[in-house]
């Protein structure tokens, strides 16, 4: 009873700050750049989500997102452009070419540990670049032209999806499994959980939600390029779980909605923007480990503020 | 006879992937951290290198001995400021850490100076050596020694010195080794400093080999660096130099065959390999998981 009325709470929650935005962009206050940048907000928001699944709840390191993200972007821009179908069964597409890759990455690689997974997964993530950069049908390194079909509406009904999927995820038997992997693997696996399973779950679900980022982001722009996918987009997906903090959806969310708009106001300076961002990770790393949030979600605040109450 | 040329040439590459995955192995097998920054360091060191060359007029090996000081000091300062606390936080904060010093030195340096390409003047000879028939560019022959010079220096360096030993102590069981007297600091700030030397030489190296530098020319190559010191087996130095030659004359061939393009995904691939079918490397121990 109590879970289905916090559910309910967020989705009003959700449709309000939907509608808010809904008004502003139909009446004018919100011009195109903005607009770019709250797109921009919600598909960072779902690779921070989908990322936050693997290293966060899973805790299995993975340096190598971009890549998922690029098999969702190029998959649901050869659906919309090449075959023609609609925008919204692109993006399906794109998840699930997404996820598919996720799962034959993920049953390899997710036998190694710590440094080593890291190391595969980005070597991975350049693996599918670099067959995305040799293949003429997508454009080859000039890039694929895309047209321009995101909306606020797509990017956002995205973010919900992923957020739902993933908190409910979290809050499952699974999620249960995966947070003991993540809390001590070898102690999970004498527990009786089957780790290599929960940890391919994980790993493919978050693959999925990034090629749904994908997606999103591909027919944002008017070309997609290889080289947009390559370490440093992983690098800055990372930033937000890390920053956010390791095992917290809502820091990841958070830390995607900060440095998103940092990001926007830094653009005219990229460099700039990369020192900040590698100084951030740095110190963060020395003096909070865990992140800003730790493994807290922002409804515990919520609920110690109202310790008596019976809300949520 | 055009076999042996590209051979040679890969055997070139090679050694200067083999001086880099030293500094990887040398750093992993003390302190089990993959050390992102370390391509950077080469990177520094072929810009120290550059600096040395056009502004005082030094020559390659003048050059090539500044650039390893320098570079053994930039380490050694990494490792000091940014390394050191993280000594007993967990393995993925290190190296989360560890990607943020290879990004900020990237950015550090195109902040300062622009992204853009310079061009290494000409410090070695250039000309074409017949070897039984075959011509070798007199270039990848003094680079070869060069390295091999390096190679047995560190050799010498670890197996017949005291810091050697106690890096060897320490990389063998820290705890044990500060028992018996051993400065556990100041043996990982040397490892660091001899790592960090050498991926300087390289830097200086490959600027000389490839005439041209700039400042994200450290992340592939210290990537495949980290490959080849992963196929020889992490932590083993011999190790990281067969690897590094091995995988220098597989991208030779795999250009060679006119796949040019998938050169850099060979390297990759023969990463995922080697982690799934014998993730210890070629010459690694076999490790026991402990509990």
């Amino acid at each position: 009873m109590k879970k289905s009325k916090a559910f309910w709470v967020y989705i009003i929650f959700a449709l309000v700050i939907y509608t808010i935005v809904q008004v502003m962009i139909s009446g004018g206050t919100l011009d195109l750049y903005y607009q770019n940048i709250l797109i921009q907000m919600c598909i960072n928001i779902m690779l921070a989500v989908s990322l936050h699944i693997v290293i966060g709840i899973t805790g299995q390191f993975s340096i190598g997102h971009a890549g998922f993200m690029a098999v969702g972007a190029y998959f649901s821009a050869i659906a919309t452009m090449n075959l023609g179908l609609p925008f919204f069964v692109a993006l399906i597409i794109g998840a699930v070419a997404a996820g598919f890759a996720g799962l034959l990455v993920g049953i390899p690689t997710l036998r190694l540990k710590g440094d080593y997974l890291a190391i595969a997964t980005l070597g991975f993530a350049e693996i599918i670049r670099i067959v995305f950069l040799n293949i003429d049908y997508v454009g080859g390194a000039a890039g694929m032209v895309v047209t321009n079909m995101t909306t606020w509406t797509f990017a956002f009904v995205g973010v919900v999806l992923t957020i739902f999927v993933i908190a409910n995820f979290t809050n499952s038997r699974h999620g249960r499994g995966a947070i003991a992997i993540r809390e001590d693997e070898i102690a999970a696996d004498a527990m009786g959980i089957n780790t290599t399973y929960y940890k391919v779950v994980a790993f493919t679900i978050g693959a999925i939600f990034a090629g749904l980022a994908g997606g999103i982001y591909s027919h944002n722009f008017f070309i997609i390029q290889p080289t947009t996918f390559n370490f440093l987009k992983s690098f800055d997906i990372l930033i937000y779980v890390v920053l956010g903090g390791l095992g917290s959806l809502s820091g990841s969310v958070i830390a995607a909605i900060f440095l998103t708009i940092v990001s926007a106001y830094l653009s005219n300076f990229p460099e700039t923007r990369m020192i900040i961002y590698s100084l951030v990770l740095i110190l963060v790393m020395l003096y909070r480990p865990t992140g800003l949030m730790g493994t807290k979600e922002i409804t515990h605040l919520f609920k110690f503020g109202k310790k008596g109450g019976s809300k949520v | 006879m055009e076999w042996i040329q590209q051979l040679v040439n890969g055997i070139s590459v090679g050694s200067i992937y083999a001086l880099i995955a030293l500094g990887y192995t040398m750093v992993y097998g003390i302190i089990k951290l993959i050390n992102f920054a370390h391509g950077d360091v080469f990177m520094l060191g072929a810009f120290i290198g550059f600096f040395a060359i056009t502004r005082w007029d030094v020559g390659f090996l003048p050059a090539l001995i500044i650039s390893m000081v320098l570079c053994a000091i930039i380490g050694v300062i990494i490792e000091r400021v940014a390394y050191k606390r993280l000594r007993s936080a967990t393995r993925i904060a290190a190296l989360i850490t560890a990607i943020g010093v290879s990004f900020l030195i990237e950015y550090t340096m195109i902040f300062f100076r622009g992204p853009g390409l310079e061009t290494y003047p000409e410090v070695l000879p250039n000309t074409s050596i017949d070897v039984f028939g075959v011509s070798v560019s007199s270039k990848s022959i003094l680079i070869l020694i060069v390295t091999i010079i390096l190679m047995i220096l560190l050799q010498f360096i670890v197996h017949k010195t005291k810091i050697g030993k106690a890096m060897r102590a320490v990389s063998l069981d820290a705890d044990a080794a500060r028992l018996m007297g051993i400065n556990v600091d100041n043996t990982i700030s040397a490892t660091f400093a001899i790592g960090s030397a050498l991926a300087g030489a390289a830097g200086v190296i490959f600027g000389a080999y490839y005439t041209r530098i700039e400042p994200l020319m450290g992340v592939l190559p210290g990537l495949k660096a980290f490959i080849a010191a992963v196929l020889g087996g992490i932590g083993n130095i011999p190790g990281a130099m067969v690897g590094g030659l091995v995988l220098g004359v597989v991208e030779t061939v795999v250009s060679a065959f006119g796949f040019s393009l998938w050169r850099d995904a060979a390297a990759f691939i023969i990463l995922i390999l080697i982690l799934i079918l014998k993730p210890s490397g070629l010459f690694g121990k076999n490790t026991r998981e402990k509990v």
